[in-house]
C-alpha cells in the first residue's frame, strides 16, 4: 500500500466577496457579488515529488498556493497536510523581503518562531550567498540574489514541503537557470516536496514530476510530465502547448488560441472553456465536465478528439 | 526582536551614511544648529537665562519698557529689552520657548501614538473596525483642528473645579491639541498599511507563523513610518502655533507659565505705543523655531530611508 | 535601410563617474524586416530603443554615434523636430498597455487625435481611418468599441489598440519594447502573429526589444544580442539560436528551459551575474564568466568580427 500523500485537496473552492461597499449597496440596492477563484479542485501530492500547477493569469493557481499554505481558508472542501512543516517562496523578489530588515534577521525569523536548530550563516552559504551578506539590506541585492535569500528563509523553517509561487517568473533567464538548479539540488539533498506554480510550460517540463493544468479556477488536466507533453488530452492543454513560442524553429503550422479568458464574474455555463473550444458541442454548453481519469472534458470522455494528432509545442 | 529594534534604531543613527547626508546639506546643518540652539536655550533656560522673569521678587518695575540694548536707552542686562513689568524679553523668550516646545512635542507624541495605532489596526484588519474608525475620522476632519482643541479645552474647564484649572491647563492643552491631529497620521498610515499588507513579505511572515500584532509592529510599522515622520515634524510646528493661538486667545497656557504665544499676545497691546520689541522678538523666535523644526524633519525622513543611502 | 545606427554611445554622468549604458552599438533595419534585440535586464536594449526616439532622460545623453532614419540623421535634432518625427515616422509600443493609454479618453478619441496630429485629414476621414486600423489589428466590431475606454478592454485587446495607435500615422519604423511580456502566453502568440503580419503587409521596419528568445524566434529575421551595454552577436535568427558564435549567446541558449522529452533536470547555467554599469571589467565584458576565455580577452575589447553568417564580438573569431 503506497504511503499516504503529504498533501491532499478535496473539492476545494474559494470565493471572494467583490460586492460594492455596504453603503453603496444599500443606496443602489445592489446585490452581493462573489467571485469563485478556485472551483472544486482536488489533487494529492506525494512525498518527494514536484507537482506543478500551470495556467495563465487569473486561472486561480496562486490562490490554490495560498489555500495550501493556509493564507486563505477554503470556502468549501478540505485541505489536509500530513507532513511536518510547510514553507512558501514568493514570486516578487522585491516585495517578498522586508526592506527595513537586515538579511540575517529576515532569514532568522523562522528560526526563532519555529525554534529550529539552523544557523543563518550556514543557510546563506547553502543557497549560494556569503555569510557577510547577512549584514546587508535587501535593496543591495539583485533579483536572483533576493530569491536565494527567500529560499534561505524558507529553509530556516526546516520544512519538508515547500510551495513555490512563480519563484523565477521575475528573473532573467540565466538567473532563472541558476535558481532552478539550486532548487533541484536542495530538493535532492534535503528530501523536499515541492508544489511549483508557474505560467511557463518550459520551466515546468524541466522540473516537475506531475503537472496540473488550470483554467478558470478548475484543474482541467493532471498527468505525469512526460505524458502531458507527449499526449495532452484536454483541448486547452493542447492549445497552450501550441502557443508556446517555438525555439526549435521547426516551422510547424500553428493554430493560435482564439478569444480570451471569460470574465470571472460572469462564468460561462457548462464547461468554462467551451466559448474558445473547437470541439465544443451542446453538452459542453450545458453541463460542466466531471474529472474522469484526471481530465475534465466531454470531448475526451466521448472520444471525439483525435489524440494521435500532436500539437506543435509538445514532443 | 532585540536585534531588530537595535538594527532599526541605533545602527541607523550612528551609521556614517547618516552623518554624510547630514553634512551634504548645508540647509539642514543650519536648520539643525538653529533648532538645537532653540531647544537648548529653552531646556536650559533656568540656568542660561539672565533672569527668571516669572519670579516676582526678581523684577524691578523701574526697568520696565527698556528698549533693546542697541537702541538708545537700552541696557546690556536687558539685551532684547524689557516688558511692561520689567521682565527681560530674552529670558521670557527662553522660558516661553520651553513651554511652547514642551506642549508641541508632547501633543505630537500623543497624536502620533493614537493615530499610528489606529491606522495600523484599521488598515490591517479592515472590516467593521476600519469602517467605524474612518467614519469617526471623517467626522472629525470636518472640523478645524483649532476648533476641536477649543472644544476639548472648554469641556475640561467646565468639567474641572476652577481651582484646578491652572494646574491641569497644560496637560489638557496637550490632550486637546493631540486629539485634534491624530487623524492625519491615521489616514496616511492606513493607506500605507493597506499597501504593505498586500506585499509578499507580510504573507511570508504569516506563513512563518507570526501573530498579527507582531507583524504589525515589527514588519509593517517600520515601513509606514516614513511619511509619519514628515507629518510629525510639520505638526510640531503646527502644534506650537496652535498652542500659541490658543494662548493668544487666552484659553491656552495659564498666565503663570506663558508660552511664546502668550508673550506675543501680551506684547501686542504695546505694539502701537511704540514698544515693538515686546511682541516682535517672541514672534521672530516662534518663526525661527518652527522653520528649523520643519527643515530638520525633511532631512530626517530622507536620512532614515535605507534605500536612499 | 529604414534605420541605421552607427557607433551609438549612451552615457549617464553620475556621482561615481560616467556610466556607459550603451557602448558602440551599430546595426541597420531594412523595410519590412523585424530585427530582434535581446538581452537581460540592464543590458542596454531599452535604452538603445529610447535613444532612437530621442526619449533618453537627462542627465543621460547620446554621447557619440549617429542614428539615421531613412538616410536622415535624427539623433541631433532639436526637440520640436523630434516630437514631430515621433508618431509620424516612428511608432512606439511599450510594455504595459495599461499605462500606454490615457484612461480618461476613449480609444477612438485617442486614435483620432493621433491621426489628426500627424496627417492632413478631416475629422471624418480620420475616424474612417481609425476604424480601419482597429479592424486591421483584429479588434472585433470596431464601430461599437470606438467609444469604449481603455479599462473596458482586456490586456491583449489593449495592446492591439496600442499597436493601432503606433501605426496610425503610417510610420516607416516601429519600435516595440517588450510588447508581449505583460500578456499571457496565448495572447502573446496572437500579438506576435499580428506584428509579423503588419510588418510584412506595410513594409514597416520593426525593432523588437525583448528578453524572451522564444518571441524573437517566432517573429524576427535577425537578432542582436546585448550584454552590459554592448552588442555581442548579430545575425540571422536561425543561426544565432542554433549555432551561437558568442559564448554568452551559447550560455543564454543553454539556460533557456525547453520542452524536450529528456528530463535533463539540470539547466546549463552561466556562473556569476552581468556586471553593473559601474563595474564593467576591462577587455571583453563577458570574460570573467566565460568558459572559453584566454589572455587576450581580459586585456583587449573585441569588436564585432565576422563569424559565419553572423558577427560576434569575441576573440575566438579573430582571423589568425
Amino acid at each position: 500500500m503506497p504511503p499516504p500523500s503529504l498533501l491532499s485537496l478535496s473539492r476545494v473552492s474559494r470565493d471572494f466577496d467583490v460586492s460594492a461597499p455596504w453603503l453603496n449597496r444599500v443606496i443602489e440596492r445592489g446585490p452581493r457579488r462573489s467571485l469563485r477563484a478556485v472551483d472544486e479542485v482536488s489533487f494529492e501530492v506525494a512525498g518527494g515529488e514536484t507537482l506543478a500547477l500551470v495556467g495563465e493569469s487569473g486561472c486561480g493557481k496562486s490562490t490554490v498556493a495560498r489555500l495550501i499554505v493556509g493564507l486563505y481558508g477554503p470556502t468549501s472542501g478540505r485541505v489536509e497536510f500530513r507532513g511536518r512543516r510547510m514553507q512558501m517562496i514568493f514570486q516578487d523578489p522585491y516585495a517578498s523581503l522586508n526592506p527595513r530588515w537586515r538579511v540575517k534577521d529576515i532569514v532568522a525569523e523562522p528560526l526563532r518562531i519555529l525554534n529550529t536548530r539552523k544557523d543563518v550563516s550556514e543557510l546563506l552559504v547553502q543557497v549560494g550567498l556569503s555569510p557577510d551578506d547577512g549584514e546587508k539590506y535587501p535593496h543591495e541585492f539583485s533579483g536572483g540574489q533576493r530569491q536565494r535569500i527567500s529560499i534561505a528563509r524558507a529553509l530556516a523553517g526546516e520544512p519538508d514541503f515547500v510551495v513555490c509561487d512563480e519563484p523565477t517568473s521575475a528573473l532573467d533567464v540565466s538567473v532563472q537557470a541558476q535558481i532552478l538548479n539550486l532548487m533541484s539540488e536542495l530538493q535532492q539533498r534535503l528530501r523536499l516536496t515541492y508544489v511549483f506554480i508557474s505560467h511557463n510550460l518550459a520551466v515546468v517540463s524541466q522540473i516537475a514530476d506531475r503537472v496540473g493544468v488550470m483554467y478558470f479556477g478548475r484543474v482541467v488536466e493532471l498527468a505525469p510530465t512526460a505524458q502531458l507533453f507527449a499526449r495532452p488530452r484536454h483541448p486547452y492543454t493542447r492549445m497552450l502547448l501550441d502557443a508556446v513560442p517555438d525555439l526549435a524553429m521547426s516551422g510547424k503550422p500553428r493554430t493560435p488560441i482564439a478569444g480570451e479568458v471569460p470574465n470571472p464574474l460572469a462564468p460561462p455555463p457548462g464547461c468554462a472553456f467551451h466559448p474558445r473550444c473547437p470541439h465544443a458541442n451542446e453538452r459542453c454548453r450545458r453541463e460542466r465536465p466531471q474529472v474522469i481519469d484526471n481530465v475534465a472534458c466531454h470531448a475526451v470522455e466521448e472520444r471525439r478528439i483525435n489524440l494521435a494528432a500532436q500539437p506543435q509545442g509538445g514532443f | 526582536m532585540r536585534g531588530v529594534l537595535r538594527g532599526v534604531f541605533l545602527r541607523k543613527f550612528w551609521d556614517h551614511d547618516l552623518a554624510w547626508s547630514f553634512r551634504r546639506s548645508p540647509v539642514t546643518v543650519v536648520a539643525a544648529a538653529l533648532t538645537l540652539a532653540c531647544v537648548g536655550a529653552a531646556l536650559l533656560s533656568p540656568w542660561l537665562a539672565p533672569q527668571n522673569p516669572f519670579d516676582a521678587a526678581a523684577l524691578n518695575l523701574n526697568d520696565a519698557f527698556k528698549p533693546p540694548a542697541w537702541e538708545a536707552g537700552g541696557e546690556r542686562a536687558y539685551f532684547l529689552g524689557s516688558d511692561n513689568q520689567g521682565r527681560d524679553i530674552l529670558s521670557t523668550i527662553m522660558y516661553g520657548a520651553r513651554v511652547s516646545l514642551g506642549v508641541g512635542l508632547a501633543s505630537v507624541l500623543l497624536s502620533v501614538l493614537l493615530g499610528v495605532s489606529a491606522g495600523l489596526v484599521s488598515g490591517y484588519f479592515g472590516g467593521r473596525i476600519d469602517a467605524v474608525m474612518m467614519r469617526i475620522a471623517d467626522v472629525q476632519l470636518s472640523f478645524p483642528a483649532i476648533l476641536i482643541a477649543l472644544l476639548i479645552d472648554g469641556v475640561a474647564r467646565v468639567a474641572l473645579p476652577s481651582d484646578r484649572h491652572d494646574a491641569i491647563a497644560i496637560p489638557v492643552l496637550i490632550v486637546a491639541i493631540g486629539l485634534s491631529k491624530w487623524v492625519d497620521y491615521a489616514r496616511t498610515v492606513r493607506g500605507s498599511t493597506l499597501v504593505e499588507k498586500g506585499k509578499e513579505y507580510v504573507q511570508a511572515a504569516r506563513v512563518i507563523g507570526r501573530r498579527p500584532l507582531a507583524i504589525l509592529v515589527l514588519h509593517v510599522l517600520p515601513n509606514v513610518l516614513g511619511p509619519v515622520l514628515v507629518i510629525a515634524t510639520i505638526n510640531v510646528a503646527i502644534a506650537i502655533i496652535t498652542e500659541a493661538t490658543l494662548s493668544f486667545l487666552g484659553v491656552g497656557v495659564p498666565p503663570t507659565e506663558p508660552s511664546l504665544g502668550t508673550l506675543i499676545r501680551v506684547g501686542n497691546e504695546f505694539l502701537y505705543s511704540g514698544e515693538w520689541w515686546i511682541t516682535v522678538f517672541p514672534g521672530v523666535a516662534l518663526v525661527t523655531l518652527v522653520l528649523s523644526v520643519n527643515l530638520l524633519g525633511d532631512w530626517l525622513r530622507d536620512a532614515l530611508n535605507p534605500k536612499l543611502r | 535601410m529604414i534605420l541605421e545606427i552607427e557607433n551609438l554611445r549612451v552615457e549617464f554622468p553620475s556621482r561615481r563617474g560616467t556610466l556607459v549604458a550603451v557602448d558602440d552599438v551599430s546595426f541597420a533595419i531594412a523595410p519590412g524586416e523585424v530585427l530582434g534585440m535581446v538581452g537581460e535586464s540592464g543590458a542596454g536594449k531599452t535604452l538603445s530603443g529610447l535613444a532612437v526616439i530621442g526619449l533618453i532622460e537627462p542627465p543621460g545623453r547620446i554621447a557619440a554615434g549617429e542614428v539615421r532614419l531613412e538616410g536622415r540623421r535624427i539623433d541631433n535634432l532639436p526637440h520640436e523636430e523630434m516630437r514631430k518625427l515621433r508618431g509620424r515616422r516612428i511608432g512606439v509600443v511599450f510594455q504595459d498597455p495599461l499605462t500606454s493609454l490615457n484612461p480618461l479618453y476613449t480609444i477612438g478619441a485617442q486614435l483620432e487625435e493621433t491621426i489628426l496630429t500627424h496627417l492632413p485629414l478631416s475629422r471624418t476621414q480620420a475616424r474612417a481611418r481609425a476604424l480601419a486600423l482597429l479592424r486591421e489589428v483584429g479588434i472585433p466590431a470596431p464601430e461599437s468599441r470606438f467609444e469604449h475606454y481603455p479599462h473596458q478592454f482586456s490586456g491583449g485587446m489593449r495592446q492591439r489598440v496600442v499597436i493601432a495607435l503606433a501605426l496610425a500615422a503610417e510610420p516607416s519604423l516601429l519600435i516595440a519594447d517588450e510588447p508581449t511580456t505583460a500578456l499571457d502566453v496565448s495572447i502573446q502568440a496572437q500579438i506576435i502573429a499580428l506584428l509579423k503580419r503588419l510588418a510584412r503587409e506595410r513594409g514597416t521596419a520593426v525593432l523588437l526589444i525583448t528578453h524572451d528568445m522564444g518571441v524573437i524566434a517566432e517573429t524576427a529575421q535577425r537578432v542582436a544580442v546585448m550584454y552590459a551595454g554592448r552588442l555581442v552577436e548579430l545575425g540571422p535568427v536561425r543561426d544565432v539560436i542554433h549555432s551561437p558564435r558568442h559564448p554568452y549567446t551559447a550560455g543564454l541558449m543553454g539556460s533557456i528551459p525547453k520542452i524536450t522529452p529528456q528530463r535533463n533536470r539540470r539547466l546549463a547555467q552561466i556562473e556569476g551575474a552581468m556586471p553593473r554599469l559601474n563595474a564593467i571589467p576591462p577587455g571583453c565584458p563577458f570574460n570573467p564568466r566565460c568558459p572559453r576565455r584566454f589572455e587576450r580577452c581580459a586585456v583587449e575589447r573585441p569588436e564585432l568580427l565576422p563569424a559565419g553568417a553572423s558577427a560576434a564580438a569575441c576573440w575566438l573569431h579573430a582571423a589568425s
